[in-house]
């Protein structure tokens, strides 16, 4: 962490970058919050631990539009997402100085502290142990068991964008990461469902939402100036449901929106606050337009062509859908 | 004072729900929330904070105001129907009981929210004291006891025993209602002994309360004399950016209030007049007909802890708006909340 605070003061002091954007300590050892830091001497508040899960790449839109370039810390998942801000116009690459952190994994802060580990004070990881240091002592918790789930089907620690690596090494292979599990397992879970089994799944995971629009809001696909959900026109607005799985529309539409866009960087899922498993939703998305377009990786750059957005001879037919009994 | 088994709390859940609705702590999905309970239905007393408070049972996130249509060229109006139909919510916190006070303020003050104000006169709250409070708890800087929380009922979980203590006439109404069911589970306890394992719970939860990291802001400058001084105060600017504009926070708080009022369009079906939870966070936040007249997050960002900490109070004789149960706290998608507002400018940090 030393190391990201000290090349940080290097690049503010040359004027390389003029402000950085990383995470800043809590309160409590488990929530650092996502931060600008304008001066040096604010740095000392930086923290970088598995509590920062925070993809700070959607901030960049924001950071864009004001003066002078903007140093941010990207964890490898993260930088998929930047990649495809770049893509659509909506992040300035040549005002965003990139330092690639190395990452071994995000955890969620209520698992640990549902393991029954209190007065966290800081976290590290060391093999596949969580070690968290505590008003009490040292504790220590499996890692898969409070790993984000992304983390637990982690998709590989190559930055696909950088100015440059602290903590990671350059080439490090692509693919899975070393603790990855397969992320479409449960999709294939799903798909094996009678329509009617699948539709009790999503009623009783889409009946708790609260329609607080944090997934929405901290997706990195979901950047448009103004959403349909926000218009005061639109009949299904987005402060309420006029019934009880009335949610299915808001998250099918955007499920839909970010189809071959979405780089499975896990947010939507990370904030919700009832727990609903968003990633499923669009994971169906990714793991169909592998099978019907061929493998794709959402912001691996910035210069292909998406398959929803071109055309090949070889795409399959839009019948496909009633031969795989969608149609019924 | 009674005291019976836990073991056979469904059995009392289930005289309770004989003669009216029971709103318990249900556990659903893997998250638990206030929902309305059947019998043999399992629920969840262990969990400390529901995701969103018991705040539904009273002002729920959507409601139909009146229904209209138009037909052969005549326009009928449908009014819903006020609750006109006795319901107990059981077990809830002190700071979620508190937070009924909040809203009672504004709803049955004139003039009068008559939804809110019928939902109140049939509705019993049983409220349960709690018995290992957790970090992100800050009620005692509210003035609130979570070893003592109120309401109708108060009631203590300790060892395998609740302790069940009626508190108001409504509260004897229900004790009265239940007492076949409270006497026939009852473990016989000499009065005195039950007051005293309570008052060693309530002891052993002030203890724990004290030591909280969160217990002891300082909330000395919020007052209505500062206001412009808060209002201008240029920490705002560094506290609201990383603020994704979500309504999480404003969704899972015990005291927000804040409605809106939409119509649906259901064509030939007619029109369905609603109301919603509203957001200060969300862009179309007070947007009225000559337009908004706060057209920024910051100003959003900056209505939600004014409103809390210093509008409410200096309308209702101090009293702030911010109940500290922390659910804000653990639930913020950018780890911001009121604790770290009321550091920052209380000028703790």
């Amino acid at each position: 962490m030393q190391e990201l605070i000290t090349r940080a003061k290097e690049l503010l002091a040359d004027g390389t970058v003029s402000r950085v954007l990383g995470w800043k300590k809590g309160d409590m050892g488990w929530d650092p919050e996502p931060a600008y830091f304008d001066k040096e001497e604010d740095l000392k508040d930086f923290v970088y631990n598995p509590f920062c899960g925070a993809n700070l790449s959607k901030y960049l839109i924001a950071a864009g539009k004001l003066e002078g370039t903007t140093l941010v810390f990207l964890k490898p998942c993260d930088t998929y997402s930047l990649n495809e801000l770049v893509k659509e116009h909506r992040v300035k690459r040549e005002k965003t100085y990139i330092i690639g952190v190395g990452c071994h994994g995000t955890v969620k802060a209520e698992k640990v502290l549902n393991a029954g580990i209190k007065g966290i004070e800081d976290a590290a990881i060391e093999g596949d142990t969580l070690k968290v240091k505590t008003l009490y002592g040292e504790k220590e918790m499996p890692l898969m068991d409070a790993l984000l789930e992304r983390c637990q089907v982690c998709k590989g620690k190559t930055h696909v964008v950088f100015d440059e690596l602290i903590g990671a090494e350059e080439g490090e292979e692509a693919g899975p990461g070393e603790l990855a599990g397969n992320r479409f397992a449960k999709v294939e879970e799903l798909e094996a469902l009678s329509p009617k089994e699948r539709f009790a799944f999503w009623q009783r995971e889409l009946s708790k939402c609260i329609r607080c629009n944090a997934c929405r809001n901290v997706c990195p696909a979901c950047s448009c100036l103004k959403c349909v959900f926000d218009g005061n026109q639109f009949d299904s607005s987005q402060k309420a449901n006029a019934d009880t799985f009335e949610e299915q529309m808001f998250h099918i539409i955007r499920a839909y929106h970010v189809a071959g866009r979405c780089t499975d960087c896990g947010e939507c899922s990370r904030v919700c606050p009832e727990g609903i498993p968003l990633q499923l939703l669009n994971r169906k998305f990714i793991k169909d337009i592998n099978t019907f377009y061929g493998e794709y990786q959402a912001g691996a750059d910035t210069e292909s062509r998406a398959p929803l957005t071109d055309f090949t001879f070889e795409d399959v037919e839009p019948g496909i859908v009633n031969e795989r009994g969608g149609g019924r | 004072m009674y005291r019976i088994e836990t073991a056979g709390l469904a059995e009392l859940f289930a005289a309770i729900s004989e003669t009216q609705d029971l709103f318990l702590p249900l556990r659903k999905a893997d998250q638990t929330n206030y929902g309305l309970w059947s019998e043999g239905e399992p629920f969840d007393l262990d969990t400390l904070k529901t995701v969103k408070s018991a705040k539904d049972c009273f002002f729920p996130q959507s409601e139909v105001l009146y229904r209209c249509k138009s037909e052969d060229g005549k326009l009928s109006i449908d009014p819903q129907k006020l609750c006109d139909r006795a319901f107990v919510v059981f077990g809830m916190r002190a700071c979620d009981v508190k937070a009924v006070e909040v809203l009672d303020n504004v709803f049955l003050s004139e003039p009068v929210d008559t939804f809110y104000a019928a939902r109140r006169e049939h509705g019993t709250i049983v409220s349960l004291a709690c018995h290992e409070p957790e970090e992100t708890c800050f009620c005692a800087n509210f003035g609130i006891d979570a070893a003592a929380p109120g309401a109708d009922v108060e009631t203590w979980i300790i060892e395998d025993s609740l302790y069940w203590k009626p508190l108001t006439e409504k509260g004897e109404a229900l004790t009265e209602s239940l007492k076949a069911v409270l006497e026939s589970t009852e473990k016989e306890t000499p009065a005195e002994e039950a007051e005293k394992t309570v008052a060693e719970e309530q002891e052993a939860i002030r203890k724990i309360i004290e030591k909280l990291p969160l217990s002891h802001l300082d909330l000395s400058r919020f007052k209505p004399e500062h206001t412009m001084e808060l209002f201008d105060s240029p920490l705002w600017e560094e506290l609201y950016k990383p603020c994704l504009a979500c309504g999480t926070c404003t969704f899972v708080c015990p005291t927000c209030q804040c409605y809106d009022i939409r119509d649906f369009d259901g064509g030939k079906n007619g029109v369905q007049r609603y109301r919603c939870w509203d957001s200060c966070m969300y862009s179309d936040f007070t947007m009225m007909a000559h337009g908004n007249m706060r057209t920024s997050q910051i100003q959003r960002f900056r209505q939600r802890f004014m409103h809390k900490l210093v509008y409410y109070p200096a309308n209702y004789d101090g009293l702030y708006s911010c109940v500290g149960c922390g659910r804000c706290v653990s639930k913020c998608p950018a780890s911001l909340n009121i604790v770290k507002v009321i550091k920052k400018l209380g000028g703790e940090v």
